[in-house]
């Protein structure tokens, strides 16, 4: 690869067996998170549920959205996503809460 | 692969293998900007999440007896059918970067496919549950505590929102699928042979500039009228260039969004019982 092509052509391919882990990787963690919903874990259930849904959403991003070889802009554009979500969330319900 | 220069406006990189005018663009600013879209709308289901979360916080217990009537069972199959449409996906854009259309074709497919599998085992779901008189506005649903109606709002609001956004991606890949299906994207002929029957008895050849048979083939008999020279680019790893697929990529990075929303729709709506 050229220098020239070093912006275009983003990175060598990845192997399809890299893939076929990532999704048993997600499946694996989707027979956890029934399993854990069957277990009735009480109030610390919700946080089971979205600490796994979050570990599946960042293999996602990282593996089957190549975030991983993407040039960091990528990643802190997602940072700064998770910045004002988290701004929106803590503004709500600090209004909620003391309502 | 024949690296002979044919176009008269192309011209060739570093290791002389491109033979196609090459039309500069920018690939990495138009995945940046599919990026700008995906947070876009990603904080889109934000917004309905903090609703949820806001309205869960109130009404815990009204909402997990209403997640009871959620079919676990059809919801984890639709999970496993939208990751592995995203397997698919990934692999059909793999594919691509191997030079294997035909791989790539059957995985898209496929992963159009699983976009309709949702879609079919949404419509059973959701008809079911119409069925019992539960849906948007429903005199039967009015009569449900409170947080229980706030629950199935958000459920078909939220369920349905990204139900469109799988037909949108389900539409989306057809036309990728097209689009790759259509490749080659070039093709050139050229007719050579005039005065054909003075070389009977000779040879076909193709040679290059160096005088290197490429190719040899038959020798010309009195049948022949004419020959004609055709090439076709198909993505062979030789030829390929990622910027040929940047579209599919970024058609990919939406389903890919779309899956991560399912992800978290999940749990929270079949899973809080």
């Amino acid at each position: 690869m050229s220098h020239d092509d070093h912006h275009e052509a983003a990175h060598e391919p990845v192997g399809y067996g890299t893939y076929f882990i990532t999704w048993f990787a997600l499946v694996f963690l989707t027979a956890i998170t029934v399993t854990a919903a069957g277990l009735h874990l009480g109030a610390t259930s919700v946080a089971v549920a979205l600490v796994i849904a979050t570990i599946k959403a960042s293999i996602v991003l990282y593996l089957f959205m190549h975030l991983k070889y993407e040039d960091a802009a990528f990643r802190r554009l997602i940072l700064v996503m998770l910045g004002f979500f988290g701004i929106m969330v803590g503004l709500t319900f600090t209004d909620v809460m003391f309502r | 692969m024949s690296t002979a220069h044919v176009g008269t406006h192309g011209h060739a990189d570093a290791h002389g293998k491109d033979v196609q005018l090459h039309v500069h663009k920018d690939y990495r600013g138009s995945k940046f900007a599919i990026w700008l879209f995906l947070i876009t709308e990603v904080l889109l289901f934000g917004g309905m999440f903090l609703l949820y979360s806001v309205y869960r916080a109130k009404y815990a217990a009204d909402f997990h007896t209403a997640a009871e009537e959620l079919n676990t069972l059809l919801g984890t199959i639709n999970t496993l059918v939208l990751l592995t449409s995203s397997l698919t996906m990934a692999l059909a854009i793999a594919a691509t970067h191997h030079g294997n259309r035909k791989l790539a074709l059957w995985m898209l497919a496929v992963t159009i496919l699983c976009a309709c599998t949702f879609l079919v085992i949404k419509y059973f779901e959701w008809s079911a549950k119409f069925h019992h008189g539960i849906y948007p506005g429903s005199a039967h649903l009015a009569a449900f505590p409170r947080g229980e109606i706030l629950f199935f709002g958000l459920y078909f609001t939220m369920a349905g929102v990204h139900g469109i956004h799988v037909l949108v991606g389900a539409v989306l890949l057809t036309v990728m699928f097209i689009r790759v299906l259509n490749q080659p994207n070039a093709k050139l002929s050229f007719v050579a042979g005039l005065g054909l029957q003075h070389a009977e008895g000779a040879r076909l050849a193709i040679i290059d500039e160096n005088g290197t048979a490429l190719w040899k083939g038959e020798t010309i008999d009195s049948t022949m009228q004419r020959i004609d020279v055709k090439t076709k680019f198909w993505p062979v790893k030789s030829r390929f260039k990622v910027e040929d697929f940047n579209q599919l990529e970024n058609a990919g990075l939406y389903w890919h969004i779309v899956d991560i929303v399912w992800i978290f729709l999940f749990p929270l709506f079949y899973l809080i019982t």
